[in-house]
């Protein structure tokens, strides 16, 4: 049969409708995926698994968004969905969606990489709960996305399996670590798709790439076979091309799980009901300490459109202040290094994944860990295991602590004059591939606005908020993300400010622009 | 007995030297879980069955804390008259090694679950003489076991190992680190608290503390002072299999440290390691460069709150602790040693079930610790899986007391009663087995006649005057009857046949 190649363009919400409504089959929805995955991301399609092309043998205009496209698991899932459909059954309510799943994410039987040469060719012995929890929804999974490896980055430049490319500029980043989910969505490759966010992983790709990625509430979604970055942060995630969308994902995949002990025994907050109710008399606060200095201006003229906006709304716009917020970075960038030093350090070659043969174990160790991380992957061991180290404990790691606790108050006490707050995702649009991966501290840059609510553990999203001109290109239009912070538990609250915003900019543009994918 | 008894000092060439011993002890808890997830904690099965993503350290596997061996922690704690921590969490402590499948292994560290506790020890001293002895509990804190490496090549060991395996079944079984106080100052006391330490955690049923299995683990730290002076150098002596090797262990480090001080020499920290077979320490590990292990709160587990009502509940489980049991048997008439034996043994509730059901303390202790014992131990079977009750002690004692059973019938019943592990009473096992005396006076009459007719040189020495000779004549009865008759009867009708 003939892919309709319209239907990736469609929403999650209307894609579910149409198979409800069976105008179409899960099975043509899958195939269209695949056919434009086969078309445009650099994969060797053929066969049951698609692997993705060495990254010298990609081309300029492949995304390169998956590592691993699983389409005949995909075919047959989408059958059995289709045929349980026919037979009358229930069905979940994104039954027969597809999505794509962050390489971070343990798929039995499936390769997970990380973006990680320590892990290729390992296939997990069991699948992660938010995996499980997509599958018991019938989502149909097309593969694995690329990723900076073990998360550790703001690019997806840091993949050991090449760059994956900015759909709105192929020349350009989509912004890390979840750049390969976030552009599977954004070039209609999947309408759904998982990353998981430590500091911004979600949100900035998000903004990077013009589509919406919500980071829940810490606790909320299992991190059960979440490979850990920093277990204290890490938070999985939904990206989608609509507010609503996300909302649906986002309640798919949230839930208490016996698994994973920092799970938090609350039903999850129901972020679709309150949805549409619109932002009329909500409080709206502008943190202080996330503008000006190295914000772009194009940015902060997006982000002062979007208060004019909400002002007209109806909504209450209140300047808060988050005195901290100046400290975050520098915290983050201990603790977040901290955790990932020691948990990193199952890779050692003896249970799984690379193998580097030598004399004795410790040689062999050594020698594997030499050949398996990436600079950016051993930067972050080193100073996590000083931070740690006896003599330096208390001046960092524990320092470090401390000022997330009091980011974590100054939250607090925003949300005592504000329902949300609201900040510019990025400081910056989508630079150009290369541009900075030699300056790091630059590249750590990219998660100034982000890191304050990943330390306080609170729900953030970003969606889109129109486009701006790159410093390098003032011909540009290049999306921005407006970043919607919530306090702990009061997911849906974003998601109605994010809504009502998103109703008011009015339906998404797709990428365009000279150097842009083509889309339908 | 006196608590504040001082031990005796050891003599060297220049003076007196005071020893001192503080001991580490790991304890496995026998939960049916592992720490961290829901592996069998079974010993013994074929390499890597009991394992799951969460014990070897797969990729994004999480921990659990298994909150049964937590409550078993506690339990111990509270036995040791700890104090039980209203919050405490757990810590990773990284290193590398193969057999730690995550590079780290989760402990506790900064606020341990139970702290300060003690342990009252009775020992007897070189002396003979009986000392009451407190040694204080540090800390009892929580962690995981290590999976096994198996080393293959020449050497046996790491270096030099042509390959080497690595079995984790063991990997995540919930561990206990109790941390005594430096207060101990002979081997004797030593080896008292890790017997009365292994006595408390099988009485409380959270651990079978097999040091041949390494369900109880001890290492020791040593070192020798001047008395009165600042504590030493110390040296951790790790690899102590036994009680008895931990006792010769500390003599042999503490005669070392001392032949090292006296000669001019200094004590380096480190950690030396017990040749069983040579009777010597030996330098395995040099301290100068400390470890770091980086310490830091494990993120993927949650504080324990431990509420007092918690705690409460937990100190009404107490069962009676051995010291009590033991003070009880020797008011009940038994020896402290009998006493001692019992406790230690896993005999206690035989004992007391059999007194319950009417049998007399004493009676029922030498049997406990005689013939019970011996029969047990050679059978390698305990007392429930012998299906030794109680009950059938208590029906061999009176079986004995009314004269059907001869105290050497009664041991061949009890083997009967083990061999049918307990299914069968004493009495059938009598029964069925005809092992009742012959205490029938016509059937005794016959026999005895028979041997004072068939011996009349021996009867003739008796009425000469030589009473020990009727010794023979009783053994040709018991032979006759094959061991079966009453000795006594037997006595009482020789006698009457002779003088007759
Ligand atoms: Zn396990």
């Amino acid at each position: 049969m003939a892919a309709d190649v319209t239907l990736t363009g469609l929403s999650a919400s209307e894609l579910a409708q149409r198979l409800r409504d069976r105008e179409v089959s899960a099975l043509e929805v899958a195939e269209a995926h695949l056919e434009r995955i086969a078309a445009h991301d650099g994969v060797e399609a053929g066969g049951d698994e698609w692997v993705a092309r060495d990254a010298d043998a990609l081309g300029e205009r492949d995304v390169h968004a998956y590592l691993h496209v699983t389409a005949a698991a995909a075919r047959e899932h989408a059958a059995d969905v289709d045929r349980r459909r026919a037979a009358g059954e229930e069905l979940a309510p994104l039954a027969g969606v597809p999505v794509a799943i962050k390489d971070v994410l343990t798929t039995r039987g499936v390769p997970t990489t990380c973006g990680s040469r320590m892990l290729e060719g390992w296939v997990p012995p069991y699948d992660a709960t938010v995996t499980e929890r997509l599958r018991a929804g019938d989502l149909v999974a097309l593969g694995k996305t690329n990723m900076d490896e073990f998360a550790m980055g703001s690019s997806t430049e840091n993949s050991a399996y090449g760059p994956t490319r900015n759909p709105w500029d192929l020349g350009r980043v989509p912004g890390g670590s979840s750049g390969g989910s976030a552009a599977a969505v954004a070039g209609r490759l999947a309408p759904l798709s998982i990353g998981t966010d430590t500091g911004g992983s979600i949100r900035q790709p998000a903004a990077l790439t013009g589509i919406v990625g919500a980071k829940p509430t810490y606790g909320t979604v299992s991190r059960y076979g979440l490979v850990a970055f920093a277990s204290s942060l890490d938070q999985a995630g939904p990206f989608a091309r609509t507010v609503e969308d996300a909302a649906r994902l986002h309640a798919l995949i949230a839930g208490h799980d016996p698994r994973d002990s920092t799970s938090v025994r609350e039903t999850a907050p129901d972020v679709l009901g309150p949805l549409r109710e619109g932002v009329e008399g909500l409080r709206i606060g502008v943190v202080r300490e996330l503008a000006g200095e190295g914000y772009e201006p194009g940015v902060e003229r997006a982000f002062a459109d979007v208060l004019e906006r909400y002002e007209r709304l109806g909504a209450e716009i209140v300047e808060v202040s988050l005195p901290h917020a100046d400290y975050a970075l520098a915290a983050y960038y201990l603790i977040a290094p901290s955790e990932a030093s020691s948990n990193l350090a199952r890779f050692d070659g003896v249970r799984y994944g690379l193998r580097v043969d030598a004399a004795t174990a410790e040689e062999m160790n050594a020698a594997t860990r030499e050949a398996g991380f990436g600079p950016e992957v051993k930067r972050r061991i080193m100073i996590g295991t000083h931070a740690l180290s006896s003599g330096y404990y208390d001046a960092y790691y524990l320092q470090a602590s401390k000022v997330r606790t009091l980011i974590a108050r100054d939250f607090a006490a925003a949300f005592e004059q504000a329902d949300v707050l609201i900040s510019p995702t990025s400081p910056s649009v989508s630079f150009r591939l290369g541009e900075l991966v030699d300056d790091p501290l630059a590249m750590y840059l990219n998660d100034v606005a982000t890191v304050p609510g990943s330390l306080a553990g609170i729900p953030a999203l970003s969606l889109p908020a129109g486009t701006a001109p790159a410093p390098d290109d003032p011909d540009a239009a290049l999306p921005v993300g407006l970043q919607v912070m919530a306090p702990l538990l009061r997911d849906e609250l974003m998601y109605r400010a994010a809504w009502a915003l998103e109703q008011d900019l009015g339906p998404l543009a797709a990428p365009t622009g000279p150097s842009a994918l083509e889309v339908a | 007995m006196s608590a504040t008894s001082t031990a005796a000092l050891l003599e060297g060439e220049t003076g007196a030297w005071e020893l001192v011993v503080g001991l580490e002890v790991h304890v496995e808890l026998q939960t049916a879980t592992k720490m961290w997830c829901g592996c069998s904690t079974d010993f013994g099965g074929p390499a890597n069955t009991n394992v799951c993503p969460v014990c070897t350290g797969q990729p994004g596997a999480l921990p659990v804390a298994n909150e049964q061996a937590v409550a078993d922690a506690a339990l111990l704690g509270l036995a040791l008259g700890c104090d039980i921590a209203e919050v405490c969490r757990f810590h990773r402590k990284n290193y590398f090694y193969p057999d730690l499948a995550k590079n780290y292994q989760i402990s506790q560290y900064d606020v341990p679950l139970c702290h300060d506790g003690r342990l009252d020890l009775d020992v007897t001293t070189d002396e003979g003489e009986q000392v009451t002895r407190r040694v204080g509990i540090e800390r009892l804190h929580m962690e995981e076991d290590t999976g096994k490496s198996l080393h293959v090549g020449e050497s046996g060991r790491l270096h030099g190992a042509e390959k080497s395996l690595i079995d984790y079944n063991r990997c995540g079984i919930p561990l206990l680190e109790i941390v005594s106080d430096p207060d101990i100052r002979d081997p004797e006391t030593a080896q008292a608290y890790l017997r009365e330490l292994q006595a408390i955690v099988r009485t409380l049923g959270v651990s079978d503390a097999r040091m041949e299995e390494g369900s109880i683990r001890c290492d020791a730290n040593v070192s020798v002072r001047r008395p009165g002076e600042e504590l030493g150098t110390r040296c951790e002596i790790k690899n102590l299999n036994s009680v008895r090797s931990l006792g010769r262990a500390v003599r042999y480090e503490a005669r070392r440290q001392i032949d090292v001080l006296e000669a001019g020499g200094e004590i380096v920290m480190e950690t030396r390691h017990w040749d069983e077979g040579r009777g010597v320490t030996e330098t395995l590990r040099r301290k100068e460069s400390v470890t770091d292990y980086r310490y830091f709160p494990d993120p993927d587990l949650v504080e324990i709150h431990s509420s007092r009502a918690w705690v409460e509940q937990l100190r009404a489980r107490l069962p009676e602790l051995p010291a009590a049991s033991r003070a009880r048997l020797q008011q009940a008439g038994l020896s402290a040693e009998q006493a001692a034996t019992i406790v230690a043994g896993g005999l206690l509730a035989l004992h007391d079930e059999a007194v319950a059901a009417g049998a007399e303390p004493v009676a029922v202790a030498n049997w406990c610790t005689g013939e019970v014992t011996g029969q047990l131990s050679s059978a390698a079977l305990t007392p429930a899986e012998a299906g030794l009750t109680g009950a059938h002690v208590a029906e061999l004692v009176a079986l004995i007391d009314d004269g059907t059973l001869s105290t050497k019938l009664a041991k061949d019943v009890l083997a009967g009663v083990i061999e049918e592990r307990g299914a069968v009473p004493p009495a059938e096992v009598a029964e069925q087995r005809g092992l009742q005396q012959v205490s029938d006076e016509g059937e005794l009459q016959g026999i005895v006649d028979e041997v004072v007719a068939a011996n009349p040189e021996t009867v003739e020495a008796i009425r000469g005057g030589n009473d020990k000779a009727i010794g023979a004549l009783v053994g040709q009865v018991m032979k006759a009857t094959r061991g079966q008759a009453d000795p006594k009867k037997t006595n009482e009708l020789l006698r009457a046949a002779i003088e007759a």
